[in-house]
């Protein structure tokens, strides 16, 4: 079976009633993934009997009518550790890589009794925006074969768009969910800062990181975050607040909301397709009763290099401890200890990421760290004091997801910096630390074309309810790729 | 051409402390690289950032702390396992060269 | 041409909290190896760090200890380089905002006080161990990786390497008096950095300073700093420079030898630690570690003479260590008298320790039994001879009172079992009583010596001393 025209909840139910038991829906999952696989390739690892004993053990047990994930399938990315189940974060590096210990958030969905059914292929590390930069393997758009499925989580964004799974889990440090979502016309979510747990989710640049996660509904996502959010002892930047029923609000009521519209946001860069499929959906907002605004947040051009500055070079630290001493790959015919490092993480890292330790290991060196890291962060104050003025007067920002829609596998372009600009409008967020959705709002050139909706810190109901109005009111989420052949 | 241009010695510096090593060409392949970013994050040099403090986290914790219990976690023959190279439940590494004695 | 020395040092203390400064794994001395190890220490990916309150709150014990002033806003930093024992190729520090600044320890060198600056102290984390074998290999255990580390560093205001022996000794004195260490450089709990220059005297800058290392004891930091002192003033004269570099002083030869010369800084490439929140450390904080600080040695000293009547000598030497002096308090407040547990302390008690080479924490004296047993040679239960015995005891774990008790070591006090005895022994040496009455006091020594006899030596003196000259002059 497929999830194109299931819901959480639907699914829930058929099991409580015992229509479908876990371990059928589990291994008619994975042959609808078998089936799939060949066109859209979203999988490094297919954890088949993981999944049925998982499953089994559910059943066993009996779907707990008060959690809404026992016995659902789901999808996790690959840079998210899984218990015994290899885990690679797309790099040769981790080829051979499996964890001792489950991620908290993994915890938390095999507590609420998901079942694990794989691994989604991601860019190496989560370092670029087409999942292409794999050293697997790569991922395809959903919609169209021939287009990237956006990135990193791009694995886990066309399992879901594709029906393979009803949701996933991502990683987001400038996008890496939300751009994906876009391009695959799925709901894709990055919480506030400190919301969910990072234990045992390799680190791409702590300050910046959040699980995300994606689902085809305003609903399903929120429900999903119910189950992963919280404090967590072992990540001591999570948050002690309380989590409220992020499910609770989402009634179609957002009159008198107000929003705001960065002209920054409609910018040079951002195709025209794009730009009307956000104006529509700005008047689709104000025909439900909220006020549209446009504002500024002049530091926006900024955010990109500050991110990539930032992002670096807590990468190139993270990224220190493969070295081929302790776990993963390691080079053969080494001379001695220098010869090890050098070797092994000069043929383990790919290009991209050797880019990126290569960039922050400079802004960090001796003479370099004012100029560079220093003023990123100092960029980034202003950027933050930016969204503190506006959300002063407003309660949520919106803007495209990303300044295109999918292009092309064998685009180029001609300087890594032009592919960067594709992070512009989502890298705020994660600078700021804020959370953000991206929802379908149309098509373009046959594409999806996201929504991204910014929300103030830990104010994560007010996102998910303008992005239900939203999606309630379009219905786009009915609308499925055709992936041919499939049943 | 960037304003901020790396010497082919300066990549070369920069990857020695990143433990990296590059052929000719391909030290080549990323001066170019590092040299089209610089030239992107020279717009930070438009922005007057004296004064502005600097944000290195958006966590809002302070004092967020472990109570100081000892807990053994007895996973050494798990991690031992997937060492590339252990004995006698110490792990094995190429002979060092240089001394260290504790933190620096 | 006359030179003077410039010393610095950097002191590494390992500060004996339950658990790791970022992990929950156990902090021990002399485990099997790696056995207390997970995956933080092994810097698995995925791992975060977890900041442990103990280390932090014996970082700022330190820091009051050494009169420093407390950081009210700090974060952790990143240092950056590879090693094997350094497993994610950074050390979590303080390096922007250490724990502590501006403190200072008072030293006595030649009878003169002197004040040492302590320019600032950061908790941090130590680093595993590598052993290097000559089959081409080394081995890394990872059991110390994580310990939690104060790092003390000296404002360069030591200018000889007796002040610099003396500041160790002070150093490892006021920390081990903290409770947060152990402070041996034996079993590397302390260890020890210094940095030395010298310049002609009157001349304003410093001169080019060298590091010396593997300075395993305070004997070999004096020896290895008076021979680096020696060398630089020899180049300088010769004509030569100083180049800053490395050196280790060798034991065997007494010198110090070159292992690297230093090519500007090396670049860690610090940077603010993202995974951990900063910390906030306001008044009320420091007020509660404050009250769990252990009072110092020199106040204890004061005290011990001023409030206890302990001679000045005693006092130092009660207060060598933080076990002697923890004991000695413990014992007073259990009702002993102070001047009697010093002596046993320093005597009995200390030759105990000698003969069978334990510390007094590894035997099984307690300050209740030492206590029992001096009140009971106070209030006269028993005499000092037999007091002796019941050392022998109290030293295997037993509880004086009932060990008294058991072996009928009790002085026979009451009247009313003694006066009969007295009756007795007067009643039948009538002629005794008389040499009493013409004033021979030889008499009465013949008559004690009686009546210990009758009561198998187990008569109190003094109430047999007091009875029998009361009867003797009721005759």
């Amino acid at each position: 079976m497929n999830y194109f025209e299931t819901d959480l909840t639907k699914l829930h139910n058929q099991l409580v009633n015992k229509e479908i038991s876990s371990v059928e829906l589990t291994k008619e999952t994975i042959t609808n993934i078998k089936a799939t696989e060949p066109a859209v390739d979203a999988f490094i690892t297919i954890a088949e009997e993981e999944a049925l004993a998982q499953a089994k053990a559910i059943d066993q047990q009996g779907i707990d009518p008060n959690s809404l994930f026992s016995g659902i399938p789901v999808a996790i990315k690959d840079n998210i550790l899984t218990k015994n189940i290899l885990t690679t974060a797309g790099s040769k590096m981790l080829h051979n890589f499996k964890p001792i210990f489950d991620a908290t958030v993994v915890e938390k969905l095999n507590n609420a009794g998901a079942v694990m059914v794989g691994k989604a292929n991601m860019d190496e590390f989560a370092m670029g925006s087409t999942s292409k930069t794999s050293y697997y393997k790569m991922s395809k758009n959903a919609w169209d074969q021939t287009k990237v499925p956006g990135g990193s989580s791009g694995g886990s964004a066309t399992a879901v768009a594709a029906g393979e799974v009803i949701a996933s889990l991502g990683t987001d440090t400038g996008g890496s969910v939300r751009q994906p979502a876009a391009f695959n016309g799925i709901v894709g979510f990055k919480p506030t800062y400190g919301r969910v747990s990072r234990w045992g989710v390799i680190a791409f640049a702590s300050s910046l990181d959040q699980v995300g996660h994606l689902t085809r509904t305003v609903r399903d996502n929120a429900a999903m975050l119910n189950v992963l959010a919280g404090f967590d002892y072992r990540d001591q930047t999570t948050s002690t607040r309380e989590v409220p029923d992020f499910t609770a609000n989402l009634n179609g009521d957002i009159k008198g909301m107000k929003i705001a519209l960065p002209k920054e946001y409609l910018g040079q860069g951002v195709s025209a397709g794009v730009c009307e499929t956000v104006l529509a959906a700005a008047k689709q907002f104000e025909a439900l009763g909220a006020t549209v605004e446009e504002v500024s947040l002049p530091h926006s051009k900024y955010g990109v290099a500050a991110y990539y500055i930032i992002g670096s070079a807590e990468a190139s630290s993270n990224l220190q401890r493969f070295d081929g001493i302790r776990y993963g790959f390691r080079a053969q015919d080494v001379k001695n200890l220098n010869d090890l490092y050098i070797k092994t993480r000069s043929q383990g890292f790919g290009d991209e990421v050797k880019r990126r330790i290569m960039l922050g290991t400079f802004s960090l060196s001796a003479g370099s760290y004012d100029a560079f890291f220093k003023k990123a962060a100092q960029i980034r104050t202003l950027m933050i004091q930016d969204f503190d003025k506006v959300f002063n007067d407003y309660d949520l920002i919106i803007g495209p997801s990303a300044p295109s829609v999918a292009f092309g596998m064998d685009y180029k372009p001609e300087d890594p910096a032009e592919l960067y600009m594709y992070d512009v409008l989502t890298i705020p967020a994660n600078l700021a630390g804020l959370p953000a959705i991206s929802v379908n709002a149309g098509f373009s050139e046959g594409l999806p074309v996201g929504l991204h909706i910014i929300g103030k810190a830990f104010a994560e109901d007010t996102v998910y309810r303008a992005a239900y109005a939203f999606e309630q009111t379009t219905q786009l989420f009915k609308q499925v790729p055709n992936l041919g052949g499939q049943n | 051409m960037a304003e901020t241009e790396l010497t082919r010695e300066e990549v070369r510096h920069v990857a020695g402390l990143a433990m990296l090593e590059f052929s000719d060409q391909e030290l080549d392949y990323f001066k170019e690289q590092l040299d089209d970013i610089m030239n992107l994050i020279d717009v930070l040099n438009e922005v007057d950032t004296t004064d502005v403090p600097a944000t290195f986290t958006v966590t809002e914790n302070r004092n967020i702390l472990r109570a100081d219990e000892g807990i053994n976690a007895e996973q050494k023959d798990e991690l031992l396992a997937r060492a590339p190279e252990s004995e006698n439940g110490l792990i094995k590494v190429p002979a060092i060269i240089n001394e260290s004695a504790g933190a620096k | 041409m006359n030179f003077e020395t410039t010393i610095g040092l950097e002191v590494h203390v390992e500060m004996k909290t339950n658990s790791k400064a970022f992990s929950p794994s156990p902090v021990a001395y002399g485990a099997e190896v790696n056995a207390n190890t997970n995956v933080i220490d092994w810097g698995y990916p995925g791992v975060l760090p977890q900041a442990n309150k103990g280390a932090i709150e014996f970082g700022m014990r330190a820091a009051l200890a050494l009169n420093a002033e407390i950081t009210s806003e700090t974060h952790w930093d990143r240092k950056n380089y590879f090693y094997p024992d350094n497993p994610k190729a950074y050390q979590i520090t303080e390096h922007d905002n250490p724990i502590g600044r501006n403190g200072y320890l008072e030293i006595e060198v030649n009878g003169e006080t002197k004040r040492i600056g302590i320019r600032e102290l950061h908790v941090e984390e130590d680093a595993g161990k590598n052993t290097h074998n000559p089959n081409g290999y080394s081995y890394v255990d990872l059991n110390r990786q994580g310990t939690p580390l104060i790092e003390i560093v000296s404002e360069a205001d030591i200018t000889s390497p007796d002040e610099a022996y003396a500041y160790l000794e002070a150093l490892r004195q006021t920390i081990q008096f903290t409770g947060i260490s152990d402070v041996k450089m034996e079993e590397g709990s302390m260890r020890v950095d210094a940095n030395l220059s010298v310049r002609p005297i009157g001349q304003k800058e410093f001169g080019v300073k060298t590091e010396l290392k593997n300075l395993n004891s305070f004997n070999y930091v004096r020896k290895g700093l008076e021979f680096e002192a020696k060398r630089q003033v020899q180049v300088l004269l010769g004509g030569g420079e100083i180049k800053q570099e490395t050196r280790r002083y060798d034991e065997a030869t007494g010198t110090t030898i070159l292992m690297r010369v230093k090519e500007g800084a090396e670049d860690y490439r610090y940077f603010p630690e993202p995974d951990l929140a900063p910390l906030t450390i306001d008044d009320a904080w420091i007020a509660k570690v404050q009250a769990e600080l252990p009072e110092g040695a020199k106040a204890r000293r004061q005290r011990y003479v001023n409030e206890l009547g302990i001679e000045a000598y005693d006092a130092e030497v009660i207060t060598q260590t933080l076990e002697m002096s923890d004991f000695f308090d413990a014992t007073v407040a259990a009702g002993a008298d102070a001047k009697r547990t010093a002596n046993y302390l320093m005597g009995d008690v200390n030759a105990y320790m000698n003969d069978k080479k334990v510390e007094l924490q590894d035997t099984d004296l307690t300050p209740a039994h030492l206590a029992g047993m001096i009140n009971l040679i106070e209030d006269g239960t028993i005499s000092t001879k037999q007091a002796k015995k019941v050392f022998k005891a109290i030293m295997e774990g037993e509880e004086p009172v009932a060990y008294v008790e058991k072996n009928g070591l009790k002085q026979l006090s009451d009247p009313s079992i003694l006066q009969p005895v007295i009756d007795g022994v007067l009643d039948a040496n009538e002629q005794s009583i008389e040499d009493f009455k013409n004033g021979k006091d030889r008499a009465v020594g013949f008559l004690v010596g009686a009546i210990m006899k009758q009561t198998k030596g187990q008569a109190n003196p003094n109430v047999v001393n007091e009875l029998l000259m009361a009867s003797l002059n009721a005759r």
